[in-house]
């Protein structure tokens, strides 16, 4: 167990979902600020050290360029700035758990930065840090990812639930998640959390998460283990109230599901990078939808857990460790993201939203799906079909706080 | 004219359900379309360029940095033999505190076509395709 890990189980033992925000900013000053605002805030909080997209990319002259010019950069750049300075930043907060995130396809200089801080929490993935947000080839992102694991001694999640933010079918969420957590055991880390993204329906959701928890105790029995969900990830509602609707809509589906940990959004997502006052009101906003309901044992069954242990199982059942077995169920197709340009991904699945609010699959190319689970209605795939998809929980959310409707 | 857009994310930027948005629409307005997907650094856009010889360059970005990566990809197009013309526009949140209509005329002036940086953007771009299929229409006519 680790810092970040011993803090979320603490919570859960005291029935408590701890929530954490996205956060980052270049200076120091204004880094450390957030984190005290996100740890003085009325909830169980972890914090968030977001770096920078120059960073990200291993851009680090740029991130250093534009730290000397003075210009704006989006997260705070770990690499760049010398250990001292992210020492001092963490001065005193010892005891407060801090995650770093980063979206790196290449992580190692970003464990290292965060490992020499003294923090001991990160996340991402072989697969959900390539190939949606990389143009790395998957084989290379495998390699990093397995050295970063091979020398980090600390608290690793997977972002794999999170693919592409939106209209990804939960299956495949879900079996990515345990994918890469096996692959981070498989380097050494000995714990993990495993992420799911909140999708269109939040019925769907509960069973995703469910279906995610009895993967994680199946093959990760030997590891230290819980589960966080993200607050919706696609477009987010324009309205004040729309977006906090949605946003404590993710605590009760979190709470409800037995996830252990959220990830929230902002009312200011849909238009700008929160203000920290934001962060914090939306921290104890989801704090207080979360202590509103209570664990239910019991969810739907319309297939998700028997489509994500197939696609576990058939990726496993490649040869060799499971950083191979990855490569080669993508180069087959067997995992094949809807929408995901990279060229590493074989482009044949898609998905759409049915007429009950449910992401369903169009088609799944060579996936190990049964063709039954196949929505032949909804294939037609024109950009306003898309932008309404990627738009209908925002308008759904807007119109319905609107109508003064808070169900 | 062969109606090839070539359309691209920016050099940080790691979104790309604009880009899948984008090259739908620009398909059905019936140009050919080349996605280069998300985090194209200047030199391989400008490599891009000049194999495909587009006749015209979408940058889409949202990440907040448009404003400072938009004239370095615009910078290394520029420089590359027989794209010193070719129209290049941008389009997307290119601040990380919304809309700037200083930077954006700054992108302007740095040689963008068009800025597409506001509430208006995806109204104002599909006009500006459309116009921009009469006009090479027009131009091949005459």
């Amino acid at each position: 167990m680790t810092g970040f890990a011993d803090a979320v189980a603490l919570a859960a033992a005291h029935g408590r979902l701890v929530v954490q925000p996205r956060m980052g900013m270049a200076s120091p000053l204004e880094m450390r600020a957030g984190l005290l605002a996100v740890r003085g805030a009325r909830a169980t909080t972890v914090g968030t050290l977001t770096v920078d997209s120059y960073t990200r990319v291993g851009d680090h002259r740029a991130a250093l360029e534009a730290l000397h010019d003075g210009a704006r950069l989006n997260g705070y750049p770990i690499v760049s700035h010398h250990p001292d300075t992210t020492r001092a930043v963490l001065d005193g907060l010892s005891g407060f758990p801090v995650q770093v995130r980063h979206g790196s396809a290449d992580p190692r200089a970003i464990f290292a930065a965060l490992a020499e801080a003294g923090l001991d929490a990160t996340e991402g993935g072989p697969v959900s840090y390539c190939l949606p947000y990389s143009r790395k080839p998957l084989r290379d992102s495998v390699g990093h990812w397995s050295e970063a694991c091979e020398e980090f001694s600390g608290h690793l999640e997977t972002f794999g639930g999170c693919m592409m933010g939106q209209l990804c079918p939960p299956s495949l969420l879900v079996a990515l998640s345990v994918l890469e957590a096996i692959f981070f055991r498989f380097h050494g880390v000995e714990s993990v959390s495993l992420s799911y993204a909140q999708q269109t329906n939040a019925d769907q959701d509960a069973e995703a998460i469910h279906a995610l928890r009895t993967l994680a105790a199946r093959f990760l029995s030997d590891v230290d283990w819980h589960v966080v969900v993200y607050a919706y990830m696609g477009v987010f509602p324009r309205t004040p109230s729309g977006a906090r609707l949605l946003n404590d809509n993710a605590a009760r589906l979190a709470v409800r599901a037995g996830a252990e940990r959220l990830i929230v959004k902002t009312v200011a997502e849909a238009h700008r990078i929160p203000t920290v006052a934001e962060n914090v009101a939306a921290l104890e906003n989801a704090a207080a939808a979360a202590s509103s309901v209570s664990f239910v044992s019991s969810c739907e069954d319309n297939g998700v857990l028997a489509e994500a242990t197939a696609l576990v199982e058939a990726v496993l059942e490649l040869p060799g460790d499971p950083g191979t077995a990855l490569l080669a169920a993508f180069r087959r197709g067997l995992l094949d993201v809807p929408y995901c340009l990279h060229p590493d991904n074989a482009g044949h699945a898609r998905s759409h939203i049915d007429d009950t609010g449910r992401l369903r699959w169009s088609s799944v190319g060579a996936m190990p799906i049964p063709r039954s689970a196949v929505d032949r209605s909804g294939t037609t795939t024109s950009s306003t079909h898309l932008l309404a998809a990627l738009h209908r929980v925002a308008h759904q959310h807007d119109a319905r706080t609107h109508r003064g409707d808070e169900s | 004219m062969n109606n090839l857009v070539l359309l691209s994310g920016t050099a940080s930027d790691s979104h790309t359900w604009n880009l899948v948005y984008l090259q739908l629409l620009l398909e059905e307005e019936g140009y050919r379309v080349v996605n280069l997907g998300a985090c194209v650094p200047p030199v391989l856009l400008a490599d891009e360029c000049e194999a495909e010889q587009p006749d015209l360059v979408v940058l889409s970005t949202v990440n907040g940095h448009g404003y400072q990566d938009g004239p370095r990809a615009l910078a290394e197009v520029r420089g590359r033999p027989g794209l010193a013309a070719v129209p290049v526009v941008i389009g997307g949140k290119l601040g990380t505190g919304g809309p700037e209509p200083a930077q954006a005329d700054a992108l302007r002036a740095a040689g963008f076509t068009e800025v597409f940086d506001d509430d208006t953007a995806i109204t104002r771009f599909r006009e500006f395709i459309a116009a921009f299929v009469l006009a090479s229409t027009a131009d091949s006519v005459s």
